[in-house]
This record gives structure tokens, C-alpha cells and sequence, in this order.
């Protein structure tokens, strides 16, 4: 069985470290400190952290100030309010400008949970995708939380972190250094390649696991780096096997697996399946009842393998 | 002349008990969901749809009822816990709060729940969500309220202020906003967090007319609702809350913000509020 930790204390964690050893490291929160975890942050370098009080906008216009004063600002909410509630402060103040900012957006896809559809982030990849400039970075674990938030603040530009609510699996096989614009190959196989972005590994694991046992031979490939996205890894998995599987804990429309589709479809047009939210909001529910009930499983996955095998 | 009855106040009294404690149950037995500003809106929304609204909960769609919108949408066990009470739909759904499938979500969904006017969720939408069915309402020569309910951290949303202003320009005198002045929000004191004080005078500045009273009060909530709805302004009633309102271990305790009771604290809630 995997230990399961959170990823959201990934990045709480990793922001302690990065705080000793980064002078000019600030946090900013919008009164959700303890449930993004900042509050660690806090608690050790209260002078270096600051609370903007249920003002997503403000903080991320304010965030944009203090990076063009010289700071490297981690502004810290869930997924949907830096997103959608200050979608334009993160397009205009941050990404085009190019600030220095690090948005850290936990609450992250379906595993949020019992809150309900409206603090379930499932399109924000999609948004920040679309914006230039920015780097989306979306870990898989606990640990891979903690290499994403230190590699973030040592890359000039600005940088979006997504994490999830829930605890999630440890996974080894994943934590080798994450580098921007880099897959993690984690498998070798030549009939079918499956794709996983952050906490969907696991699930994609399992799902190899099923293949491997019916005699397939699976190629899995995890993305921590979805902007830039390896592009490499995917035009070889597009040429060298029969198809791809994306796996994301987000809309099926705007993140890894249409981006994926969009590299392939350049380079070498193949069969490409996306599980992940098809195009519906979620709702309230346990997070693993509300992945099963909404398809983020690895029987969906192994279904999706298999249609395409079947071609 | 007292506008609402001593006999009257026991009544609501007796009521608000009962509502509380459909609060605590549906959040122990969903293990999750918003106690503190539950409880301590409680008196506001019990006075409002047991004396001061006009509604028909067997018939949610009539066009005369008043409107009361949540903006504080994560307060879903208060308002779920009044309208299964007032009949808009079955008691026994509350036992399905935050489960997947029930129209009981963690956040208010206008279209699958009766008697829920507004979906909201995101803090600072109400308002302005009301603001406009208010415009409308005029537009429509109608003549009912729309009363929204405002968290104090919510009101930090530059949206909220937005929405003043609009409803100052629109001389919205049919809207009643409602600020539940607990000084408590999800990091800690508001004044601490991001200070509001002196909040009387922001409002007024923004052209309502504003109304501070003792949010536990029925007598209070009752005279401040009958003065807002003779003015010729939007108007604010500042409610001075306790969050956590009715179980000692819980008032002015910023833990209960949207922590669920384990057993021990469920059963010790509940013996302190037996007295029915
Ligand atoms: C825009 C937005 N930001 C953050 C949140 C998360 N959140 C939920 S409740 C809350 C604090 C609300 O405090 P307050 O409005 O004072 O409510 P009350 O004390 O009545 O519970 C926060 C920050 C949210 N729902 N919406
Ligand atoms: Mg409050």
C-alpha cells in the first residue's frame, strides 16, 4: 500500500525550506492560510508573510508589485479563485507582464471534495494554459509538490503550482528531478502509451499494472511540466506506439490531453483517448467516491487502452 | 408598541433551537461543512423566514414570495436546515448533505434546490447576484424584497463594494443587505486579517442606510427590518453575531470556522441544546 500525504503540505513545506535559504521569499494568502497550509510559513517567518484577507484580486495585483520591487511573491488560494475569480490580475498583472510571481493554487480538481462543483478547479489548466509566459507546473505527490514549489522559486517568471485538497499516494517511481518542459518516462512499451499528469499517476500505475498483465506492453509517462510540455516524449510515443491514454484530474477540454492531441496531431496523427472531466461540473462527495463516479479511475484508463488497441 | 411579540419571540426562540440543531447533525453526519457561521446566523435567518418574509414554501416560484439570498454560500446547514423545516422540500434530505447525488451540495445550487434563490459559493456573488434580481424586480414594477446575507470577510471582496455602488445609482430600496458581524473568518479576527473598522461609515459613504443591531436579538432584527424597508436606499443591517452561537465550546472560536464535531463534541452540542 502507498503512504498518503497531501500536496498542498508539499508546498507548505517546501516554502519553509525555501524561506531559510531565500532572503527575499514572501508569502501572500487570502484568508485560506490554513487550508493551503501557508500558515506553516507563518508561524516561522511571520515578517515575510502576508494575509490579504478574502481578496484574491487584490493579492495578486499586489503580488505583481512586490515581484517588480524585487521579491519572489508565492501567492497563495485555491485553484478557482486564481483562476477565475482573478483570472484577469493573473493574465495582466503577472503572465504578460512577465512578474516574478508564483501562484501556489491548492483545492485542485475533483478530490476537493465536499465543498461542491463551485471550489472545484477542473478548468485550471485550461485558463493558465492558454496565458503566454507561464509556466504550469502540476505535481503528482507529496514529494514532487515539494520539487515543483523550490523549482518555481528558483525560475525567473512567472509560475502557476496546482495542488489538490486531499491526501494522494507517495510514488518512488516519480521522484527523480522534475525539469521544466521535461516528461519522466516510467516505463518502457511499444503497443499503447498512457500519459498522467499530478495525482492521476497512481491511477495510471494501476492501469499499467492491468495491461502488463494481459500482455500488453505499456509505455507510462508522467508530465509534471505541463507548460512547456515535452513535446519529445509525446511525438515518440505518437510514432513508436499504437496509441495514447491521458490522464488528468481536469477537464477533458484545454489541459494534457488536449495538448497532447495538439502536439501528436502536428507531428504524427495517432489515437488519443482523454480521461478526465468530460465537459460536466462536479459536485459535492468523498474524493475517491466522486473519482470513481466521474470516470478519473484506472478500469477507465485500461478501457480506454484497450478501444484503442482494438482499432 | 413592540413590533413582534413577547409570545412571538419565544416562539422563534424555540425554533432557533431546533434549527441548530439540524446544523450540527447535518455536519457531523456529512463529516464536513461550516458550523460556526451556521449557528450564528441562525437567529437572522429564523426571524426572517418564521416572521419577517413573505413566502409560500409549497410554492417556491411564486412571484410575490420575498427573495433571501446566501452570499456567505459555505453557510449551506443554516439555510438547508430552514427550508426543509419551513417544507420546501423532505426533512430526511438533510441527511444528504454533500453526498454525491443529493441537491443538498456544499455551496447553494440555485437549480436543484426549492427555496434556493441564487447559486453562490464564491464569496462577494450574492450581492450583486441580488442586486441585479432587485433591478429587476423594479423593472418589473414588483414590489417584494430581496434580503442577501454578507459573511464580514466576504465583504473584503472588492466585488461587494462594486455592488454597493451599484445599488446606491439604481436607488435599490427594495434590497436589504444583511452583514453578519461576527469578527470571525476562515484565518482568524477580521480586524487582525484585514481590518473593516469603522464599517458604518464605509457603507454610508457608499449611500446605504445603515443599521447596527445585536444579531441574536428578534426584537432588534425585527424593528431593523421594518425601518429598511420604509427607506428610500438600499439599506445594511450590521447584525453583531457571536459564530458559534448556542453551544458554549464553540462561540468566538475560530476552529469551528469549517471543522466537523467528532462524536464526543457532536453529543456534548447536542445536550446543551435540548432545552426545545
Ligand atoms: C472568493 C472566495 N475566497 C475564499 C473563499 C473560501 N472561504 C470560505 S468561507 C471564508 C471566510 C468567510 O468569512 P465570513 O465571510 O466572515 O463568514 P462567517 O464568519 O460568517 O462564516 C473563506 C475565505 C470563498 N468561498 N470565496
Ligand atoms: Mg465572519
Amino acid at each position: 500500500m502507498y503512504n498518503l500525504k497531501k500536496t498542498r503540505q508539499g508546498y507548505a513545506d517546501a516554502l519553509i525550506e525555501l524561506g531559510a535559504v531565500i532572503p527575499n521569499l514572501v508569502v501572500l494568502d487570502a484568508d485560506v492560510a490554513k487550508a493551503t497550509q501557508t500558515c506553516d510559513f507563518q508561524a516561522i517567518y511571520p515578517d515575510r508573510f502576508f494575509n490579504c484577507g478574502v481578496q484574491e484580486q487584490n493579492m495578486l495585483s499586489v503580488a505583481a508589485g512586490m515581484a517588480l520591487e524585487g521579491f519572489i511573491p508565492f501567492a497563495s488560494t485555491f485553484g478557482v479563485f486564481a483562476t477565475c475569480r482573478a483570472g484577469d490580475q493573473l493574465r495582466n498583472s503577472i503572465a504578460y507582464p512577465q512578474a516574478n510571481v508564483k501562484i501556489g493554487a491548492t483545492h485542485c480538481g475533483i478530490t476537493t471534495g465536499g465543498d461542491g462543483a463551485s471550489h472545484q478547479a477542473n478548468e485550471d489548466i485550461a485558463i493558465t494554459r492558454s496565458f503566454p509566459n507561464l509556466t504550469i507546473l502540476v505535481p503528482g505527490d507529496y514529494e514532487e509538490a515539494k520539487m515543483v514549489t523550490k523549482l518555481a522559486a528558483n525560475h525567473h517568471g512567472p509560475v502557476y503550482l496546482r495542488f489538490g485538497r486531499d491526501a494522494y499516494p507517495v510514488i518512488d517511481e516519480i521522484h527523480g528531478p522534475v525539469v521544466i518542459g521535461k516528461a519522466k518516462i516510467l516505463q518502457d512499451g511499444n503497443d499503447i502509451t498512457l500519459i498522467s499528469t499530478g495525482i492521476m499517476v497512481s491511477e495510471v500505475l494501476q492501469a499499467g499494472k492491468n495491461l502488463h498483465q494481459k500482455g500488453i506492453s505499456t509505455r507510462i509517462i508522467h508530465m509534471p511540466s505541463i507548460k512547456p510540455l515535452d513535446e519529445k516524449a509525446v511525438i515518440s510515443a505518437a510514432r513508436e506506439t499504437k496509441g495514447i491514454v491521458t490522464a488528468e484530474e481536469h477537464s477533458i477540454i484545454g489541459g494534457l490531453g488536449e495538448a497532447v492531441a495538439g502536439i501528436a496531431s502536428l507531428h504524427h496523427p495517432t489515437f488519443i483517448e482523454r480521461i478526465g472531466m468530460r465537459d460536466v461540473f462536479g459536485e459535492s462527495g468523498q474524493a475517491q467516491e466522486l473519482m470513481d463516479k466521474f470516470g478519473l479511475k484506472a478500469t477507465e484508463i485500461v478501457n480506454a487502452a484497450l478501444r484503442i488497441l482494438k482499432r | 408598541m413592540a413590533e413582534i411579540s413577547t409570545e412571538e419571540i419565544a416562539q422563534l426562540a424555540r425554533k432557533s433551537v431546533e434549527i441548530r440543531r439540524n446544523i450540527l447533525t447535518m455536519v457531523f453526519e456529512a463529516n464536513s461543512g461550516h458550523i460556526g457561521g451556521s449557528l450564528g446566523s441562525a437567529d437572522l435567518l429564523v426571524a426572517l423566514y418564521y416572521h419577517l418574509m413573505v413566502h409560500d414554501p409549497k410554492n417556491p416560484a411564486w412571484k410575490k414570495r420575498d427573495r433571501f439570498i446566501l452570499s456567505k454560500g459555505h453557510c449551506t446547514p443554516v439555510i438547508y436546515a430552514v427550508l426543509a423545516d419551513c417544507g420546501y422540500f423532505p426533512q430526511e434530505d438533510l441527511q444528504t448533505f454533500r453526498r454525491p447525488g443529493s441537491h443538498l451540495q456544499g455551496h447553494p445550487f440555485q437549480p436543484k434546490t426549492p427555496g434556493i434563490e441564487a447559486s453562490t459559493g464564491t464569496l462577494g456573488l450574492g450581492i450583486s447576484t441580488a442586486a441585479g434580481m432587485a433591478l429587476a424586480a423594479k423593472l418589473k414594477k414588483e414590489n417584494q424584497y430581496y434580503y442577501v446575507l454578507c459573511g464580514d470577510g466576504e465583504i473584503q471582496e472588492g466585488q461587494v463594494w462594486e455592488a454597493a455602488m451599484f445599488a446606491n445609482k439604481y436607488k435599490l430600496d427594495n434590497l436589504i443587505a444583511i452583514v453578519d458581524r461576527n469578527y470571525l473568518q476562515t484565518d482568524g479576527n477580521s480586524e487582525d486579517i484585514m481590518p473593516l473598522d469603522p464599517l458604518a461609515p464605509k457603507w454610508e459613504s457608499f449611500g446605504w442606510q445603515v443599521h447596527s443591531i445585536d444579531g441574536h436579538d428578534y426584537g432588534q432584527i425585527v424593528a431593523a427590518v421594518n425601518r429598511a424597508k420604509k427607506a428610500s436606499q438600499p439599506v445594511v443591517i450590521i447584525a453583531n453575531t457571536i459564530k458559534g452561537k448556542g453551544v458554549s465550546f464553540m462561540e468566538n472560536k475560530v476552529e469551528w470556522h469549517g471543522m466537523p464535531p467528532v462524536k464526543e463534541e457532536f453529543d456534548a452540542a447536542m445536550k446543551e441544546l435540548d432545552h426545545v
